[in-house]
């Protein structure tokens, strides 16, 4: 699709999060000039600032850093799972992109969420409740989506978990029962259950084997295929970037420090932090 | 010399003072204006302990007046020891009628039962609540449950109502099935069986709940929609007593219990005694109408 000023799907523009109490020269005094996300003076922790960038829809956007460099903030943040200090962010599907979803109230958030967004976690435990069947995580987001049919939410979720390769048969089954893999799938298949035209994918293949790692990979590539969902992929890793995306952002100390087209940063990356990465990858 | 009268009388009219009951009385209101909605209060000391039904009795003496009727069913019975002992308890502390008679009296205190017997606009229905919060069983926080319900935020209720239905096949709830009130509030009815829950639908009367040990009132003001949570393809449905009939009567249109003879053989009983002996005296009652109750016939006919 032709992209121009006006067929964006996400538009984020200056979104700030910071810890502890910031004074006038916080944001002056902290990033990667510094080496450092910690205010001299204050102490505060700047996890994340002045984050601009645009998603068109069906586009898949890598962020890539070291540890602590302010990436699952910003999804996080667009996830409304923490609240910004500063900053706005409007979604297309969502009142035609003319109200700032992160100021809505925490209902129409809700919506926004269930509707328009699905998350993947590292941690499968954060985005999966072990208490239910891994049916039941599944049926959460299609009854929060307004779906009071036990048939059809059973149907639904057996499609799913067809498409995401968990036997069906395990539907009815508790997540903690299953291995790190299924149970990342079985978290895709939440966070697709609604096709919301956007998806967040924090560090998902971290933790698995590596075996395990490119098959979870594939998956997402197909579905980012077959769907056409929009996703930002939060990774540390560039050969996980370099699969999936089609531009990246290059994060450090809360700052982004560059961004392009992946295979540009991958082949001529400009900015020194992002030649100390992709040499390491080498 | 101003005499001081205050402790003349031993006790207040109803037991609490007045400056409490008009606290309790605020509340209610405050209750009755969101329906199902809970509302905290102070729940003040009484001489019994908490969770033996303060939560009922303080809204009983909040509200009764000289001319009340009083009337108190446990589990349906009027005869069972605690319902006996808190009727004394409120008869002393205000010399109000009594009475067992679901029709004559103007304020009823239950625990776990509604009358099987319609009631009327002139009635208060007060229940004695053991746990207010719904949610309680798929959130343990307060502040999360608080702000579940401030948000109308159900999912997880209604995940755990999936869950039920998947591992053995219906939603395995019996006493307190978690109803929807006003198109708003998800409440917990009290322990009252699943047959009792059509009947505060629409009901005429006012019914207000006291959860004493959790410092919680809420209200169902007359003529309110309340339903019972229910998917679309898997329905509510109250107990299933088709098969059974009471051995007094005959009737099975009515919350039946289990007896054991002294020879071992099972029969049904009308759990609501006033209910009951007035059928076996074949005195005029008008049952609740609800459409489960319509759509069953009565294996005696
Ligand atoms: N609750 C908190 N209080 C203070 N600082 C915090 C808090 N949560 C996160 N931070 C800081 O914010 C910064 C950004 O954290 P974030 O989790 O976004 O990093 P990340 O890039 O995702 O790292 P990783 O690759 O380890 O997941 C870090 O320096 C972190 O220490
Ligand atoms: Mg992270």
């Amino acid at each position: 699709m032709e992209r121009n000023d006006d067929n964006w799907l996400l538009r984020v523009r200056n979104l700030t999060k910071i810890y502890g109490e910031a004074n006038e020269n916080t944001l002056a005094l902290t990033g990667p000039m510094f080496n450092s996300n910690i205010c001299p003076e204050t102490d505060s922790i700047v996890a994340c600032a002045g984050i601009d960038f645009d998603l068109y829809p069906g586009e898949v956007l890598g962020i890539v850093g070291e540890s602590g460099s302010g990436k699952s903030t910003v999804v996080k943040l667009l996830y409304f799972d923490m609240e910004q200090t500063v900053g706005a962010a409007w979604l297309k599907p969502y009142n035609d992109g003319l109200i700032n979803i992160l100021s809505e109230s925490n209902q129409k958030k809700r919506f926004i969420r269930n509707h328009l967004m699905g998350m993947v976690y590292q941690n499968p435990r954060d985005g999966l409740n072990f208490r239910f069947s891994s049916g039941g995580n599944i049926a959460e987001k299609l009854i929060m989506a307004g779906n009071m049919h036990v048939g059809h939410i059973r149907e639904r979720a057996s499609d799913l978990l067809n498409k995401t390769e968990v036997p069906v048969q395990r539907m009815d089954d508790r997540p903690s029962s299953f291995s790190g893999g299924m149970q990342q799938r079985v978290q895709i298949s939440k966070a697709i259950a609604n096709n919301p035209p956007l998806l967040f994918l924090d560090e998902v293949t971290t933790g698995l084997d590596v075996s395990v790692q490119a098959r979870v990979l594939d998956l997402i590539r197909e579905l980012q295929q077959d769907l056409g969902i929009a996703m930002i992929v939060v990774s540390h890793d560039l050969s996980v970037i370099r699969m999936l995306t089609d531009r990246t952002m290059v994060m450090k100390n809360g700052r982004i420090v560059e961004s392009g087209l992946t295979d540009q940063i991958l082949q001529d990356p400009q900015h020194e932090y992002s030649q100390l990465l992709v040499s390491s990858l080498l | 010399m101003v005499e001081n009268k205050k402790y003349v009388n031993k006790y207040n009219f109803a037991f609490i003072d007045e400056a409490t009951k008009k606290e309790i009385r605020r509340k209610l209101l405050k209750a009755v204006a969101i329906p199902g909605y809970q509302v905290p209060y102070s729940s003040p000391e009484m001489p019994i302990s908490r969770g033996w039904g303060t939560g009922g009795l303080h809204v009983t003496l909040a509200i009764i007046g000289k001319a009340d009727v009083f009337k108190i069913i446990d589990q349906g019975s009027d005869a069972s020891v605690n319902a006996c002992n808190l009727r004394e308890f409120v008869h002393m502390m205000t010399n109000c009628k009594t009475t067992f008679d679901t029709r004559e009296a103007t304020l009823i205190q239950t625990r776990h039962r509604v009358t099987e017997e319609e009631l009327n606009e002139n009635q208060i229905y007060i229940y004695q609540v053991p746990q207010p919060e719904p949610l309680r069983g798929v959130e343990r926080y307060e502040n999360k449950t608080r702000q579940m319900h401030g948000e109308a935020d159900y999912a997880k209720m209604w995940v755990s109502l999936y869950e039920q239905i998947v591992r053995h096949g219906d939603i395995m709830l019996g006493a307190g099935y978690p109803v929807k009130v006003n198109d708003r509030y998800i409440m917990a009815p009290s322990p009252i069986p699943k047959w009792d829950c059509p009947n505060i639908n629409q009901s005429k009367a006012l019914h207000l709940f006291g959860a004493g040990r959790e410092k919680r009132l809420y209200a169902v003001p007359p003529y309110t929609k309340v339903e019972p949570l229910e998917f679309e393809d898997i329905k509510f449905h109250p107990e299933d007593f088709t098969t059974r009939t009471c051995f007094k009567t005959g009737y099975n249109k009515a919350y039946l219990d289990e007896l054991y003879f002294d020879d071992g053989t099972r029969h049904f009983v009308i759990n609501d005694s006033n209910f009951l002996d007035k059928m076996v005296n074949n005195e005029p009652i008008k049952q609740h109408s609800n459409k489960y109750l319509s759509e069953l016939k009565n294996g005696a006919e």
